[in-house]
């Protein structure tokens, strides 16, 4: 059972950390085009 | 939009949390391996959905070398990089499943070394288009994309072509192949969930990077001046003026 846990861990833990590079980057967009509309 | 992403994520949590309860308990225990056969439930589906991602990642390359359109690329970069996202949870879920069942983490036979390959040619993808500068950093990766499909029939026909360590096929692997029927349904559930999973982390990347290229083009269109922003008009004489400077001498009206 040790490894079956480990594997669905690891997939989310993966899939997550993606979600979480996706958020990063839209939020540097929005930063980005805040400051073109300023300029 | 907004509604139509927020009704697609709740469908897709919902398959996902059906796909799960079908994998963990509706499945039957495996008679030889036990409860760690259920990794399958995740591996299979995953796979299958890497190789989907990278065809479509081809198709769209394919589509940006013909076209040139900006939303041929944005796709074609959105399915090699959800794609390798998959590819490497089969990289991870494979070893997690191997070591109980063989005894060992790793072995070079052709389904491992191939797809660690397939792995490695998109990660380079999204390197090029990472680092790489220059006008023809998308024509190269397009180029780069084409080649490196090739590796995906390698992988999926390794285990019938080659005597492997791997598992053999159960979908048309001959005589003795096959999965118990609730076996094939958690399966089925765990594609569904997954593909959906996939298309909703494609379309937010698909969106991301065409925002991204408008917000390039913003600022290479600040930094050239305001000339840049305006369109060339020709001038009383019929000529255009080439970034806002005087034509040059002999130039003919275009």
């Amino acid at each position: 059972m040790k490894f079956l846990y480990l594997a669905y861990i690891a997939t989310w833990t993966i899939h997550s950390l993606y979600i979480l590079y996706l958020t990063s980057r839209y939020k540097r967009l929005r930063e980005e085009r805040k400051e073109l509309e300023k300029e | 939009m907004k509604r139509s992403f927020t009704f697609f994520a709740l469908l897709t949590l919902g398959l996902l949390c059906y796909a799960l309860y079908q994998g963990m308990v509706v499945a039957p225990t495996e008679a030889t391996m036990g409860d760690v056969q259920r990794i399958f439930y995740y591996h299979l589906p995953h796979a299958w959905v890497a190789f989907l991602l990278f065809f479509t990642n081809f198709l769209a390359s394919i589509w940006y070398l013909v076209r040139r359109t900006q939303q041929s690329d944005a796709l074609a970069l959105a399915s090699a990089e959800v794609g390798v996202v998959f590819c490497t949870v089969v990289l991870v879920t494979g070893p997690l499943w191997a070591r109980p069942v063989w005894g060992i983490w790793w072995t070079w036979d052709a389904r491992l070394t191939s797809t660690l390959v397939l792995w490695l040619i998109y990660v380079s993808y999204l390197v090029l288009r990472r680092f790489a500068t220059g006008a023809q950093t998308q024509v190269l990766a397009a180029a780069l994309a084409i080649f490196g499909f090739v590796d995906v029939p390698i992988v999926y026909l390794s285990i019938r072509y080659f005597r492997t360590q791997h598992p053999q096929p159960v979908i048309a692997g001959g005589e003795g192949s096959g999965l118990d029927p609730r076996m094939w349904t958690a399966v089925l559930w765990n594609l569904a969930g997954f593909l959906s999973f996939a298309l909703l982390l494609i379309w937010q990347r698909y969106r991301l990077a065409l925002a991204e290229n408008a917000v390039e083009e913003a600022h290479a269109n600040r930094a050239l001046g305001p000339e840049a922003e305006m369109p060339a008009k020709p001038d009383s004489r019929g000529f255009a003026p080439e970034y806002g400077s005087a034509p040059k001498m002999g130039n003919k009206p275009r």
